[in-house]
């Protein structure tokens, strides 16, 4: 299979960046070193190509009520300009995907934005595709023809403020707004995935690299630095941000990945059943995090025990820049997940002591 | 160590081979390509002394932010010492990797593997071709 590419891909190249298979895409795993992409981010600007990331949009009369149907949030009620959050179940309530939907138009001006993770992108649209009425809504995938590029860290603001006609500060989190950013159409949105403040932009694929030139060299001179997806990586763990085919897959359901604030019940969507009896049960397992006192760092099916009893498994592993040690988050059983509870982790064969640690590991200084 | 007398493994470690004691004695670490390959060490584990090792087989591990990886003994034989210093410093194997960064000695019983490691010509050629 060959492997997509971003349009910022030839950029990529040029800088040096370690090019791995991402979802299907060729995606920098970082440039210099992931610590120091990482502590880029938490204290001055990380700039990321989240290209790979599918963006669909959906026209027309019966785009909200099929979005409903679709989505654990109740889309059609999202204020313009808002962004929230969501899960697209199956009918027995596993989770086909995490997404960000966009309302971003009024009246017969209103359209939706669907933001899904880069390896999930024919599945959703084939999901998408199965359940689209026949008329009323028309689907259309952006992926290609746009880029997208998460700007994140304390001065990423500061950074892409003087380049852009959006009053960024005036943007609420998860809010977007449709504006011109170096002079070409943009999507503004204060989302990311970092646990810092910062935006994501979705602009042209023609412009991607002159923007993105334009946005490294504001942000050089604050300590910013390009990131690939190692630091993304580090950086969400640290914030507790779960990631598809790790916290998240069809074999879990919402509610059991505490994501209860994803769904909303007030509406009718697929898997919704499945959904309230898993909230009204007690839940099998429950996520939580790791720290660890050694350097040796759990990973993916690590499993998790207590003298004798397997009582959870490792779904992401990393070594946290921020606290210095290895952190892990992962599944346990609901008697054990409490925070301080001491309990070893095998990594390949050999057990680690670890305590269960709350979530998220790092949350930044608010002002 | 003058990398150019060292022999190569084609998973990236080296080995510096000398005579001692009437047998053969080989020092041995991780080239300077794999060490910037990993970048962002966090952790290594030695092989203990009086270990057997053979000749591409896994005698330790290291461990980057991003992925641990397995350290393959470039020679057949017993580990008689190893660098007790360097887990407390990985940076020894960014800023030094052919002296510093040594990982242990081991007393080679089996010569035969040494004809399949590479001399640093053919070793960076391989680098090379590996990007």
């Amino acid at each position: 299979m060959t492997l997509a590419k971003t349009p910022l891909y030839d950029w990529h190249h040029a800088a040096g960046g370690r090019l791995v298979d991402f979802g299907g895409w060729s995606m920098p795993v970082q440039y210099s070193s992931i610590i120091d992409e990482h502590n880029a981010t938490r204290t001055a600007v990380g700039m990321f190509d989240v290209s790979h990331m599918a963006r669909f949009r959906f026209d027309g009369p019966g785009a909200g009520d099929f979005l409903d149907k679709l989505l654990t949030r109740k889309a059609s009620v999202v204020p313009m300009g808002k962004i929230r959050y969501s899960l697209v179940c199956n009918d027995e309530g596993g989770i086909l995907d995490d997404v960000l939907i966009y309302n971003l138009g009024e009246g017969d001006n209103q359209y939706f934005w669907l933001v899904v993770n880069a390896g999930n992108r024919q599945k959703i649209a084939a999901w998408i595709e199965q359940h689209l009425p026949d008329e009323g809504v028309v689907f259309t995938d952006h992926t290609h023809e746009t880029a997208m590029i998460a700007v994140q860290g304390p001065k990423a603001i500061e950074a892409v403020q003087p380049l852009c006609d959006v009053p960024i500060h005036d943007l609420k989190y998860y809010s977007g707004a449709l504006g011109t950013l170096c002079g070409e159409p943009a999507l503004i949105s204060r989302t990311g995935y970092t646990g810092e403040d910062g935006v994501e932009v979705t602009v042209p694929a023609a412009a991607a690299i002159a923007i993105w030139d334009q946005i490294l060299n504001a942000a050089k001179p604050l300590g910013g630095l390009p990131c690939g997806l190692g630091a993304r990586d580090t950086l969400r763990l640290e914030a507790a941000m779960p990631l598809y085919g790790h916290e998240l897959s069809e074999s879990i359901d919402p509610i059991t990945a505490g994501l209860k604030f994803g769904v909303s019940f007030d509406h009718d969507f697929i898997g919704k059943d499945r959904l309230e009896a898993a909230r009204d049960a007690a839940p099998p397992m429950v996520r939580v995090g790791f720290r660890c006192a050694d350097r040796r760092v759990p990973r993916e099916h690590c499993t998790v025990h207590i003298g004798d009893q397997q009582v959870g498994e490792v779904t992401s592993g990393t070594f946290s820049p921020t606290l210095n040690q290895p952190i892990a988050m992962g599944y346990v059983d609901p008697a054990i997940a409490v925070s301080g509870t001491a309990v070893e982790i095998d990594i390949r064969g050999k057990r680690v002591t670890a305590e269960v640690a709350p979530l998220p590991f790092y949350s930044r200084p608010r002002t | 160590m003058d990398p150019s007398q060292l022999l190569y493994a084609k998973t990236h470690e080296w080995a510096f081979v000398e005579d001692q004691d009437g047998g053969k004695v080989a020092t041995v670490g991780i080239s300077a390509f794999a060490i910037e390959a990993l970048t962002d060490l966090v952790y290594l584990e030695l092989p203990k002394v009086g270990a057997q090792t053979t000749a591409g087989q896994p005698f330790g591990e290291i461990e980057s932010v991003k992925a641990v990886s397995d350290v393959y003994a470039p020679v057949t034989g017993e580990v008689i010492a190893v660098n007790e210093e360097l887990p407390n410093k990985l940076e020894s194997l960014n800023d030094d990797p052919y002296t510093g960064g040594w990982i242990a000695k081991i007393k080679i019983t089996d010569e035969s593997g040494l004809a399949n490691l590479l001399d640093q010509s053919a070793y960076e050629k391989q680098c090379q071709e590996e990007g």
